[in-house]
């Protein structure tokens, strides 16, 4: 274990590296599924906003 | 090509193929982390700095695919005036950007414990930063305008141009001295890489392209999405004051 941490000397490369694929990855990940959200709320909205006016 | 031109065919489509792509990303993710951070042996010269391989090479290659299927896309919409696919440009576009910065990152974490430097201006690295600000060029260029029509349409000519940088990349390491090394998988005698280290390297370029495809999905469904908000507003706007203005016509969202 300790063996695997210290990857031969070189673990400030090797897990920077890692880390910083998870962290633009997941933040691609988070951004889509954020504005994903907003834009169907938005969507949902103006369907509502649209249906209620064509009954009126 | 015609039959995807429809949105709502698209939309039912990517529902139907979303939790495939994100299924598939998450099994070879897991599988090829593991060999790649404890089922491979480190490299006789580079030691354990081999493991940045499995997120360098995928990524680079992501880089370079991503804009390929944009530029694709961006012939197909200029051409045929094809809707879905000048919005799956937009939607491609971060993504694209965001693996060619975890190539250059990556990268720039391998070449220094084995080159002794962050970086060298030579012909592979630049060419690769360029791709990086083309996509970041065609992400500005795109929301620069009112017409979001107009945008899309700006960003297919410059994706299009940009996609002379792509075949600069892929033989720079052999048009030029580098110190990058040439490619040791994707050659003509076969890869030169022994199967521990091949195996790791294929199911994580598998996964960064399902995890890709999952969010292009996502992201391409919002677009169509957004497009939609767009029309219904302008209905809306325009509804709203068609008494002010006799002999109007109801747009058609």
């Amino acid at each position: 274990m300790t063996e695997f941490f210290a990857m031969g000397g070189y673990a400030a490369y090797v897990g920077t590296a890692y880390g910083a694929a998870v962290v633009v990855l997941a933040g691609l990940v988070v951004a889509t599924l954020a504005r994903r959200r907003s834009s169907r709320r938005n969507l949902e909205a103006l369907e509502q906003l649209r249906g209620r006016g064509r009954r009126a | 090509m015609h039959r995807f031109a429809n949105p709502a065919r698209f939309l039912r489509l990517s529902a139907a193929l979303r939790p495939w792509a994100l299924g598939v990303a998450l099994l070879t993710l897991v599988a090829g982390l593991w060999l790649a951070l404890f089922d491979s042996p480190p490299d006789y010269q580079q030691g354990e700095t081999v493991r940045i391989m499995y997120i360098h090479v995928p990524s680079a290659w992501m880089a370079m695919m991503v804009y390929a299927t944009m530029a694709v896309a961006s012939a197909v919409g200029l051409v045929w005036k094809h809707p879905v696919a000048e919005l799956y440009t937009k939607a491609a576009a971060p993504l694209g950007a965001g693996f060619t910065a975890l190539c250059l990152l990556s990268g720039s974490l391998w070449g220094q414990p084995m080159w002794g430097t962050w970086w060298v201006w030579d012909a592979r690295l630049t060419s690769v930063l360029i791709l990086f600000f083309i996509y970041l060029g065609y992400i500005v260029l795109v929301s620069a305008f009112d017409d979001p029509q107009r945008g899309l349409k700006a960003g297919a000519v410059l994706t299009l141009v940009g996609a002379l940088n792509l075949p600069i990349i892929k033989f720079s390491v052999d048009w030029w001295n580098t110190l990058h090394q040439p490619a040791s998988v994707v050659r003509m005698d076969g890869p030169s890489l022994d199967p521990a280290m091949l195996w790791p390297l294929l199911l994580m370029a598998v996964a960064f392209t399902a995890l890709f495809a999952w969010l292009v999905l996502l992201r391409t469904e919002t677009e169509i999405a957004e497009r939609r908000i767009r029309a219904l507003r302008l209905a809306t706007a325009i509804a709203a004051r068609r008494d002010e203005v006799p002999g109007l016509e109801q747009p058609v969202a």
